[in-house]
C-alpha cells in the first residue's frame, strides 16, 4: 500500500460506506474505504437493486401475460430464468463498476481487503488470500460493515435446500415449490418474484400480518390482492422443523392454533432479518460497544470510542440503504463540524417494499399513533377513483394519510398498489419541511397522475374529499 | 349581543400576555372602570378594567392561561336585560374585525381547554393568530407550518426563538425544546394537556436544561429546576445582546460627597420635610443635569444615526421578586430633588408589586444601578440597550483621602460608567465624570 495514512477510513464500501467517503471527499478529507468483497455493498449485489432487476421481469412477464386486457395480444409467453438472471446481475454488476468510477472521480481511495479495528486509530486490512496487507490508520474510523442474514436455529441455510437471499437472487433452475419463512420486505418481494414466475409459493409469517412493520390496513390489502395472484400465506404460524430430502425439503409448520401440519416444497428462503456484521473487525480492541448484535452509536454515528464511527446496517435499524446513505452524511459532515448538523429523524425514514401490489410508507401507522395517545385524522383514498390507475389498468390500492388532529402535522402516510414507491417521496418531503393538512390542500397535484391519489387522501382526511 | 372583552395590549409591542386573574366571576355585575382581570406581560402586571357595564356571562379565557393574543376575546359580557341565552352562538372572533374563521378550521380547531372556551376561536384562522408573521423590525421569521402552528397553539413567541432548521429556519424540534425547557409557556395542569402534547412532555423529559451540557449536567449537584418566567427571558435576551453586540467600556471616579451628605442631612432635617431624600436622589438629579451639560452621553447608537436625546430620562434599576426593572424618572434634570424622591419611591414600590405600566419602564435615555445599600464598592453593569451609558454607583464610605498633601477622612463614592463605545467615546464619557464629579462635589449646583 502506497499510503498509510488518512483523515477517514471506512471499513464497508455499501451504500452507508461509500457515500460517507464521497462527502468525506467533498469535505476535503483524504480517505479510504475498505471493501473485502465488492464496491456497493449487499445493496447493490446482492439486495436492493438485483431484486428489482428480477421483479421487473417478473412485472413484464405478467403484463404479457395479461396483454388482451389493453388490447394486444402474445403467445407463447415463456420466460428462461437463466436470462432472468443474468439481467440482473448485469445490472449489479453496472453499478458496482458505477461507484467505483465514483471513488476514483471522488480521489477515494478503495483498499481491497478485510478491515479489521486494531485499537483506535488503526485498521488492519488482510487480503482475500488472507495474508496481510498492511495497517492503515486515521483519527477517524467509520465502521459501515453493514448486516447479514439472520438465521433461525434448526433451519439454518444451506445454500442447496435452504436459501438465503444469496441463493434466491441466483436460482439455477426455477423451482416448482417454495416456502418462504418471513414475511419482510425481503421475505414478501421473493415470495412475490416467484409467485409471478408461476412458482407455487407458500409465505409463513410469525407475526399477525404480512409485512409487519407497515399499517394493518395497508398489510391487510396487499395481502388479499396477493392471495388473489395464488400466493399462499400462512400468519401467526411458525416452522418448527425441516426434514430435508434429496432435492425437497418437508416443512413443518405450527399455526396459530397450535396445529401443525407439513407441506414438502423443491426449496426454502429463510427470510427471517438480519443481523449486524460485528464480528471479527477488531471492535473488542476498542471501547465500542454492542447491544443485540449491532454497535450503539448515537444519532451522529459516534461510538463508545472517540474516533470510531458506525453507521448504517450495523448501527442499528431501521436496516435500510437509504437511512445508511444519511447516517454516512451526517456522520461525516459532524466530523467535520459543519454548522447545522442533526441525527436523523428516524420517523421520517421510507419504507418501500416491491411485492405486487407495491408498499410504501412513511411515519406512524394508525395503530402506533394511537399507541402513543395522539388523537388522529385518518384519510383514506382508493385507486378506483383515480383516472390514471384505471387507464394504467391498475385500479387495486389505496392511499392513507394519518394526522395528528390537534396540530395537523403529518404523522404518516401508507400506501399500497401500482408506483406507489415512487409516490411516497412526495409525502416524506412534506413530513420533512412540517407542512401540516393546510399546505398538502393547497398544494396542486397534476392530473392525471396517480400522485392525485395523496392530495385526495389528505383533503379525505379532513372530510373535503372530492373524488369519492 | 353580549359584549366582547377583548385582551387588551399593554404596549404597542405586545402580542400576546398572560390572564393571571380573574377578579370577577360568572354573574358578577360590573360598572365601567371596574378591574376585572390582571394581565401580566414579559414586563409588568396590568388590571383590565371594564369599559362598559354589565354582568360577566362568560369567561373564555381561564385563569393562568398563557400566551392570549391581543385582542382574542376573553370574556363576554351581557348587558342589561340580557340572559344567559343571548351567548348562545355569540360570536368570539377576536376584535380584529377579520371574517369568521373558515368552518372547516372551525370545525377541527384543536381546544385548549374545551370547557373554558366552547366557542374559542379556531386557531389555524389567521384572525386568532398570535404567532407573529414578522420579527418586530418587520423582518420575516421562517418556520416551519408545522412549528407555527404548534407555537400559535401553545402561545409561544417565535420572534423569541432561534431555529435550528436549514437557513435557520424554526422547527417543530426547536418549538418543542422551547416548550420543555421553559422558553415557552409553563403548562397548566389541565386534564386534557397530556393526549395533545405527548411530545412536549418526552422531550421535556429527554432534553436537558438548555445551555448546559447533558454531560457536565450529570455531574452536578441535586438541584431545583425553577422555570424561567417571562422577566427572566427578557433579562436573559437583553442583556445577552447587550454584552454581545454593544463594545462596552468603562471610567471611574471616587466622588468625595462630603458636602453632599452635609446638603441632604439639612435638606431632610428642614422642619415640616414630608420628603426624604437619598442618596441616590442627588445621584439622579446630577446625572441628568451632567447629561444635560455634556449632551454627547445622552445619546443611543443605531446602524444609521447615533440619536442624541434633547431631554434626560434616567432608567434606575429596581431589583424585584425575580429580576429587576428600570422605572424611568422623565426629564429628572428639570425636576426637583423631592419630587425626583417621591418619584422614584412611588415607581419602586410600584415595580416590587408588578404595577409599572408600559410607560413607567418603557423608554428611558440613560441608567443608574446603585448596589451602595449592599457595602459594594464598585461594579460594572450591562448597557440597557439602545441607551447609550449607565451608572454603577457604589457605597458612600468614609475613606482615607489626601486633602492638602495630609491624610484626611472624607466620605467617598466610587462611580463606573459603561458606555457604548460605538456612540460614546473615551474622551466624552471622561468629560462626563468630570461634570458629574463638580456637581456632585458642589452640590448646590443642583439648586439652581
Amino acid at each position: 500500500m502506497a499510503d498509510t495514512n488518512y483523515d477517514v477510513i471506512i471499513i464497508g464500501g455499501g451504500p452507508g460506506g461509500y457515500v460517507a467517503a464521497i462527502r468525506a471527499a467533498q469535505l476535503g478529507f483524504k480517505t479510504c474505504v475498505v471493501e473485502k468483497q465488492h464496491m456497493g455493498g449487499i445493496c447493490l449485489n446482492w439486495g436492493c437493486i438485483p431484486t428489482k432487476a428480477l421483479l421487473r421481469s417478473a412485472e413484464v412477464y405478467h403484463n404479457m401475460q395479461h396483454a388482451d386486457a389493453y388490447g394486444l395480444s402474445a403467445d407463447n409467453i415463456t420466460f428462461s430464468m437463466k436470462a432472468v438472471v443474468e439481467r440482473s446481475r448485469g445490472i449489479s454488476k453496472r453499478l458496482s463498476g458505477g461507484v467505483e468510477h465514483l471513488m476514483k472521480k471522488n480521489k477515494v481511495t478503495i483498499v481491497d481487503g478485510t478491515g479489521k479495528l486494531n485499537g483506535p486509530g488503526k485498521v488492519d486490512v488482510t487480503g482475500k488470500d488472507g495474508k496481510a496487507v498492511g495497517t492503515l490508520t486515521a483519527p477517524n474510523i467509520i465502521v459501515a460493515t453493514g448486516a447479514r442474514p439472520r438465521a433461525l436455529p434448526g433451519i439454518e441455510p444451506d445454500k442447496k435446500l435452504i436459501w438465503t437471499y444469496f441463493e434466491a437472487m441466483v436460482p439455477e433452475k426455477t423451482p416448482k415449490s417454495l416456502l418462504v419463512i418471513g414475511s419482510g420486505a425481503i421475505g414478501i418481494e421473493f415470495a412475490s418474484f416467484y409467485n409471478t414466475m408461476g412458482v407455487d409459493v407458500t409465505v409463513v409469517e410469525v407475526m399477525k400480518q404480512v409485512m409487519p412493520v407497515e399499517d394493518e390496513e395497508i398489510s391487510k390489502f396487499a395481502r388479499k390482492q396477493m392471495e388473489k395472484q395464488g400466493l399462499k400465506i400462512m400468519t401467526e404460524a411458525k416452522v418448527t422443523g425441516v426434514k430435508k430430502g434429496s432435492d425437497n425439503v418437508t416443512v413443518s409448520i405450527e399455526d396459530a392454533k397450535g396445529k401443525t401440519q407439513e407441506i414438502t416444497v423443491d426449496r426454502v428462503i429463510s427470510a427471517v432479518g438480519v443481523q449486524g456484521n460485528i464480528e471479527d473487525i477488531g471492535l473488542e480492541t476498542t471501547k465500542v460497544k454492542t447491544d443485540r448484535g449491532c454497535i450503539v452509536a448515537d444519532g451522529y454515528g459516534r461510538t463508545d470510542e472517540p474516533g470510531v464511527f458506525a453507521i448504517g446496517d450495523v448501527a442499528g435499524p431501521p436496516m435500510l440503504a437509504h437511512k445508511a446513505e444519511h447516517e454516512g452524511v451526517i456522520c461525516i459532515e459532524k466530523i467535520k463540524g459543519l454548522d447545522g448538523v442533526h441525527p436523523m429523524d428516524k420517523a421520517r425514514i421510507p419504507g418501500c417494499t416491491y411485492c405486487n401490489p407495491q408498499v410504501a410508507s412513511v411515519g406512524l401507522t394508525e395503530a402506533k399513533a394511537k399507541e402513543k395517545g395522539l388523537d388522529v385524522r385518518v384519510g383514506r383514498f382508493s385507486f378506483v377513483g383515480n383516472g390514471k390507475a384505471i387507464a394504467l389498468g391498475e385500479d387495486q390500492g389505496m392511499v392513507k394519510t394519518i394526522f395528528d388532529k390537534k396540530t395537523g402535522q403529518l404523522l404518516g402516510a401508507h400506501m399500497v398498489g401500482a408506483e406507489v414507491t415512487e409516490l411516497i417521496q412526495g409525502f416524506v418531503v412534506a413530513m420533512n419541511l412540517e407542512t401540516t393538512e393546510e399546505d398538502l390542500m393547497q398544494t396542486v397535484f397534476p392530473h392525471p397522475t396517480l400522485s392525485e391519489m395523496m392530495h385526495e387522501s389528505v383533503l379525505d382526511a379532513y372530510d373535503r374529499v372530492i373524488h369519492m | 349581543m353580549p359584549i366582547k372583552v377583548l385582551m387588551p395590549a399593554l404596549s404597542p409591542t405586545m402580542t400576546e400576555g398572560k390572564l393571571a386573574k380573574w377578579v370577577v366571576k360568572e354573574g358578577d355585575t360590573v360598572e365601567s372602570g371596574d378591574v376585572m382581570a390582571e394581565i401580566e406581560t414579559d414586563k409588568a402586571t396590568m388590571e383590565v378594567e371594564a369599559v362598559d357595564e354589565g354582568t360577566i356571562g362568560k369567561i373564555l379565557v381561564a385563569e393562568g392561561t398563557d400566551g392570549v393574543a391581543v385582542n382574542a376575546v376573553i370574556a363576554l359580557l351581557l348587558e342589561d336585560g340580557e340572559d344567559a341565552s343571548a351567548l348562545d352562538g355569540a360570536d368570539t372572533s377576536s376584535g380584529g374585525g377579520e371574517p369568521a374563521p373558515n368552518p372547516e378550521a372551525e370545525a377541527e380547531a384543536p381546544k385548549e381547554d374545551a370547557k373554558a372556551e366552547p366557542e374559542a376561536p379556531a386557531s389555524p384562522s389567521p384572525a386568532a393568530a398570535p404567532a407573529p408573521a414578522a420579527k418586530s423590525d418587520g423582518e420575516r421569521i421562517f418556520a416551519s407550518p408545522l412549528a407555527k402552528r404548534i407555537a400559535q397553539q401553545e402561545g409561544l413567541d417565535l420572534a423569541q426563538l432561534s431555529g435550528s432548521g436549514p437557513h435557520g429556519r424554526i422547527v417543530q424540534r426547536d418549538v418543542e425544546d422551547a416548550l420543555a425547557s421553559g422558553t415557552g409557556k409553563a403548562k397548566p395542569a389541565s386534564k386534557d394537556a397530556p393526549a395533545g402534547a405527548p411530545k412536549a412532555s418526552e422531550a421535556a423529559a429527554a432534553v436537558p436544561p438548555a445551555g448546559i451540557d447533558a454531560g457536565m449536567l450529570s455531574m452536578l449537584p441535586e438541584y431545583d429546576s425553577v422555570p424561567n418566567t417571562g422577566m427572566r427571558k427578557t433579562i436573559a435576551k437583553r442583556l445577552t445582546a447587550s454584552a454581545r453586540d454593544i463594545p462596552h467600556f468603562n471610567v471611574s471616579a471616587d466622588i468625595e460627597i462630603d458636602q453632599l451628605m452635609k446638603l441632604r442631612a439639612e435638606l431632610n432635617g428642614r422642619e415640616g420635610a414630608d420628603y426624604k431624600i437619598s442618596v441616590n436622589d442627588f445621584v439622579i438629579k446630577a446625572v441628568a443635569l451632567a447629561l444635560k451639560r455634556k449632551p454627547d452621553c445622552n445619546a443611543a447608537y443605531t446602524d444609521d444615526a447615533i440619536l442624541k436625546f434633547k431631554r434626560a430620562d434616567i432608567s434606575m434599576a429596581v431589583a424585584v421578586d425575580g429580576g429587576l426593572i428600570t422605572p424611568i424618572i422623565k426629564d429628572a434634570g428639570a425636576k426637583g430633588l423631592a419630587t425626583i424622591s417621591a418619584e422614584a419611591k412611588e415607581l419602586a414600590a410600584k415595580a416590587r408589586d408588578g404595577k409599572l405600566q408600559p410607560n413607567e419602564f418603557q423608554g428611558g435615555t440613560f441608567s443608574i444601578s446603585n448596589l451602595g445599600m449592599f457595602g459594594v464598592k464598585t461594579f460594572n453593569s450591562i448597557i440597557n440597550s439602545p441607551q447609550g451609558g449607565i451608572l454603577s454607583v457604589g457605597a458612600g464610605e468614609q475613606r482615607p483621602a489626601v486633602k492638602d498633601g495630609k491624610l484626611a477622612v472624607a466620605t467617598i463614592m466610587s462611580l463606573t460608567l459603561a458606555v457604548d463605545h460605538r456612540c460614546i467615546d473615551g474622551a466624552a464619557a471622561a468629560g462626563f465624570m468630570k461634570e458629574l464629579r463638580t456637581i456632585l462635589e458642589d452640590p448646590l449646583q443642583l439648586m439652581l
